[in-house]
């Protein structure tokens, strides 16, 4: 199947991760989707020159359900508790644009043809535009997972990427979901008790600090940021209405310049903000992860002492204790590295993300300057 | 000789220190029939108010598109008896007193206003007295009061005839345009209302991002973090800016010509009632006549001399009504266009004004954000 949008073009639109993708050994991306109603039908397509997969290149229909199923099971791995598991994508919403394409076609009555024909053309560029996010989104959630040095080589990525049949018999049922609800409920009661744990090293005390400290202001800037980008957007629309407005009155009808300037940059920065919230998250659980395994620790080393004042099952008592600080070692060593190596790809990010918003703000405000010093040089002749 | 009238007087009108104080208004002239080059007067609301009355009964006026008055805010006004020292009054202050200068300099505009006397005391003369009979005005606004005049001539029971149709065309036209130019306000309205909201937004937002900066711990990015909430405070007071500029320069245009259409209707509606009483007139007239003739048939000379003194004063009235309906159908007819001149160049004025400011507000945007550029590519 080739690939519909070029390289150079999803480069640009790949805002918020960058150096994935550059291996070839395991080469994703999504070519195309469909939208049918609710539900948005994703073409996974792979090039590989592993030998772990059957053909060099194929293609696989996905849904959002199965990206979520393939999260879901990584996170549940055992195995990559010690790892940063990249933040699931969230669900298709079209829900804005639907909402105001209904109150458009309410509308239509009280507006000329040609302020419906703008709106409605507007709104199809909206509409386009959660399209395209959405699909980078499943996309960039995919590559980083190709990128990862461990998690690129889980059975159940490499499922998802070949499996030509429908996913959804292996997918969670009604049951597995509530389970899984229910755990997020659990580990948030458990975010209390692990701020108490008294730390023991260094590295891991200034990340904890740092980083729900980060989390929760980033997550305030998302917010705050959204708001933002939608009131840019409806100064927009107001444009949009007088400009048609002022056609019928036959006086002038320049005054499009502030409409396509909100949606792109602020739109930009919206993202990369959500985005890192949601990367900070799954930070934040590796390290719950990693302080359960040292209450854990804790807890064998006190089971340990019990046993051997009551000389009872010292023996097993001994080897949970040994497992248990295996295992907190492990997180430790694979945490350090994975928290390390995520500080890097944020700063990255940032950089580029800002950088382009900044050009873009610069490119919109020098088209609008244009445009303004033609309609007034125009009106200005007359 | 429309230019130089134009620059010939300049009315201002300059809000005073305390807001229980009067606002002046003050105008340089080089026109000769002012005692001084420049003056300065203090004038109430109700004097300005008080010269829109003075004005429209005059009928020597009639027919002519005189301006109205601003509308008389009841509750902006208590906020600053009150005393209340927050943004929202002070924008009210502007705002009254923008509309009050935008009223005298239409008025000035006009030839025949300009030449009227009590126009020329309200811009010379130290004291007034106090302006009554303001209450139609202050109480229920200037549009009601013409809509519900217009609505008494609709129901007269002759309706006209008439053979030019250039006044029926003309008055839907001004009808129709009305219409437009109320539904642009109201979208203007939305867009002074939302950029209000955004400049809000940005400046929380430009909080956040601070605070976002203060948290992060690579240092260049820290760095770019809080130049980033500058620009943003720079961005909201763009945004102010603007909202500034929606408002009173192309708001307050369409909230002005709205009213001003009201009044251009008030003249077709005065051409009416011309009519009607030249109508009226002929009618009694008729009857006098048919009065005589019966007199004659009852053979009563007295009454009859008194008869036919009254059909002379009704003939005199006819044709003076006559002459009143014609001369204020010409007068109609070049005020229309006069006014539409007017309106032309006062839209293209304004519009140009408007995009001018948008103009600036997106070339300072551009200093912000190609300063802030460096600061971006310097993270590491």
């Amino acid at each position: 199947m080739t690939s519909a949008l070029d390289e150079s073009d999803k480069e640009k639109t790949r805002s918020v991760s960058v150096d994935l993708n550059n291996d070839a050994s395991l080469l994703i991306d999504i070519p195309d989707a469909l939208c049918e109603r609710d539900k948005v039908k994703f073409t996974v397509h792979t090039k590989t020159t592993l030998s772990a997969f059957q053909k060099p290149e194929f293609s696989v229909p996905r849904q959002h359900e199965d990206f979520i199923w393939l999260h879901d099971t990584l996170v549940e791995t055992e195995d990559y508790a010690g790892l940063i598991i990249p933040p699931a994508p969230p669900k298709p919403d079209f829900e804005s644009p639907r909402e105001k394409m209904h109150k458009l076609g309410e509308g239509e009555a009280t507006m000329t043809k040609e302020e419906y024909n703008k709106m409605k053309q507007e709104l199809e560029a909206e509409y386009l535009a959660v399209f395209k996010k959405t699909v980078q989104v499943h996309e960039i959630f995919l590559q980083r997972l190709s990128s990862h040095a461990i998690l690129s080589k889980d059975r159940n990525f490499q499922i998802f990427l070949e499996y030509d049949q429908d996913l959804s018999v292996r997918r969670k049922n009604a049951k597995e979901m509530f389970g899984g609800f229910f755990k997020n409920m659990v580990k948030t009661a458990d975010e209390v008790i692990i701020s108490g744990i008294k730390e023991v090293d260094d590295f891991f005390e200034q990340e904890k600090t740092f980083l729900l400290d980060y989390y929760s202001k980033i997550k305030d800037s998302t917010a705050k940021a959204e708001k933002m980008t939608r009131s840019h957007k409806n100064v927009a629309d107001d444009y949009i209405h007088i400009s048609a407005t002022l056609n019928t009155l036959s006086a002038d009808d320049s005054t499009k310049v502030e409409g396509r300037v909100a949606s792109d940059q602020e739109l930009k920065l919206t993202e990369l903000l959500r985005y890192y919230m949601r990367d900070i998250q799954a930070a934040k659980d590796l390290l719950y992860r990693r302080a359960r395994a040292l209450a854990d620790y804790e807890h064998s080393n006190k089971a340990l002492d019990k046993a051997r004042l009551k000389s009872k099952d010292v023996p097993q008592a001994e080897e949970h204790q040994q497992q248990c600080l295996q295992k907190f070692d492990k997180l430790s060593e694979s945490g350090k590295r994975e928290l390390t190596s995520f500080k890097g790809r944020r700063v990255v990010a940032f950089r580029k993300n800002l950088i382009e918003m900044a050009e873009l703000e610069i490119k919109h405000a020098k088209n609008n300057v244009t445009l303004l010093q033609g309609c007034i040089d125009l009106l200005k002749s007359n | 000789a429309q230019e130089t009238q134009l620059f010939s007087l300049v009315p201002a009108v300059r809000n005073p220190q305390k807001s229980s104080d009067l606002p002046v208004s003050s105008s340089s002239t080089s026109l000769p029939m002012f005692r001084n080059k420049t003056f300065s007067v203090r004038r109430r609301f109700s004097d300005f108010l008080g010269l829109y009355e003075k004005m429209s009964v005059k009928s020597s006026l009639h027919g002519c598109v005189i301006p109205p008055p601003p509308e008389k805010s009841v509750m902006g006004m208590t906020k600053v008896k009150v005393g209340k020292d927050d943004p929202s009054s002070a924008e009210f202050l502007e705002r009254r007193r923008a509309a009050l200068e935008r009223y005298l300099q239409r008025v000035v505009c006009h030839p025949l206003l300009l030449q009227d006397p009590d126009v020329r005391e309200f811009l010379e003369k130290e004291e007034l007295p106090r302006a009554v009979n303001t209450q139609a005005l202050s109480g229920a606004g200037f549009l009601k009061m013409i809509n519900k005049a217009s609505d008494a001539v609709n129901k007269m029971t002759i309706k006209m005839n008439e053979s030019d149709t250039w006044f029926e065309d003309k008055l839907q036209e001004v009808e129709s345009e009305e219409q437009q130019l109320r539904k642009l306000h109201a979208v203007v309205d939305s867009l002074v209302n939302h950029r209000k909201e955004l400049c809000g937004n940005t400046a929380v937002f430009a909080k956040s991002m601070a605070m976002l900066g203060n948290s992060e711990d690579n240092t260049a990015l820290s760095r770019a973090l809080s130049q980033l909430a500058e620009v943003e405070d720079k961005m909201e007071q763009l945004h102010q800016e603007q909202a500034a500029s929606d408002f009173f320069i192309f708001a307050e245009l369409l909230a002005d010509y709205i009213r001003l259409l009201g009044a251009v209707r008030g003249c077709f509606d005065q051409r009416m009632r011309a009519w009607q009483r030249w109508q009226e007139a002929q009618s009694t007239l008729q009857k006098k006549r048919e009065a005589e003739a019966k007199l004659l048939w009852a053979n009563k000379p007295d009454k009859l001399q008194q008869a036919k003194e009254e059909i002379t004063e009704w003939e005199a009235k006819v044709t003076q009504y006559e002459r009143d309906f014609d001369r204020i159908g010409v007068t109609v007819r070049k005020e229309v266009l006069r006014f539409e001149e007017e309106k032309a160049k006062d839209f293209k004025g304004q519009i140009v004004k408007y995009l001018e400011s948008m103009l600036q507000s997106q070339q300072r945007l551009i200093k912000f954000w190609e300063a802030f550029l460096p600061e971006a590519k310097a993270i590491a």
